[in-house]
């Protein structure tokens, strides 16, 4: 699996993350699935983190916006309207590590599915560091993903 | 009675690439019983090891979460459209 982004694409995410830093940030990424598997990456759907209210959703287990967030499914809705639109669908997400390494915790993995591009940007100290990107295999496992990264804008 | 069920992208590589599917059933649950029943590789990405719907997986009726409906126990109709809807959460 490959994603194609581009510098701009990138240098956004990377300041969302220190934008919220010491909180997470989240979004979703819209673009296209390429017949060959590749994705590509058009345009970055910042969402506000609502983890606080995780609970509604089954999902909360006591930790703050330092160490979770949630997109809700009417974020996710309104991002997937905005693809529609432009033509694209939801290709993946993206979200922080503040002061944590750029790698899915369990947590990630058991709120995952196939296919999606899943992001995440370390933020230490409150500056942007490594980025990575994964997709889940059949077996629920996280794979790293090749980011392909061009200068167009 | 059949109810068109929109797919949602990472999962229709489980449903030969159909974007939405005509399914049988009078409810919801039924719904997605046909449903994993034909694609049974979707059902580890659907339910948990528990038996339930995984806690970020939200289904609509329509515009209508089922959560502020009867759950799995709502009743659909044939001019009903089904979404699978993901929240996504994650964190350290």
């Amino acid at each position: 699996m490959t994603l194609t982004v581009n510098e701009a694409q990138l240098g956004a995410i990377r300041a969302h993350g220190e934008r919220t830093y010491p909180r997470e940030c989240c979004g979703l990424l819209l673009g296209r699935f390429e017949p060959d598997g590749e994705k590509i990456l058009c345009s970055v759907y910042p969402v506000e983190n609502t983890w606080e209210g995780a609970g509604e959703f089954g999902l909360g287990d006591g930790e703050g916006e330092e160490r979770r967030f949630l997109i809700t499914p009417d974020d996710y809705r309104s991002g997937e309207r905005a693809a529609r639109s432009q033509g694209w669908e939801v290709i993946g997400t993206y979200h922080s590590h503040p002061d944590h390494p750029a790698r899915p915790s369990e947590f990630d993995r058991g709120n995952a599915w196939p296919v999606y591009s899943y992001l995440i940007v370390s933020v230490q100290n409150g500056q942007a560091a490594d980025l990575t990107s994964w997709t889940l295999d059949d077996e629920r496992q996280f794979q790293l993903e090749t980011v392909h990264q061009t200068t167009e804008v | 009675m059949a109810v068109k069920v929109l797919i949602p992208a990472p999962l229709r590589r489980y449903t030969g690439d159909q974007e939405s599917l005509e399914l049988e059933g009078g409810s919801v649950g039924e719904i997605l019983d046909d449903l994993t029943g034909r694609y049974s590789e979707l059902k580890k990405h659907l339910y948990g090891e528990d038996g339930k719907l995984r806690n970020f997986v939200n289904v609509y009726v329509n515009d209508e979460d089922i959560r502020h409906l009867q759950q799995q126990g709502t009743a659909v109709q044939p001019t009903d459209v089904i979404s699978i809807v993901p929240s996504i959460a994650g964190g350290l």
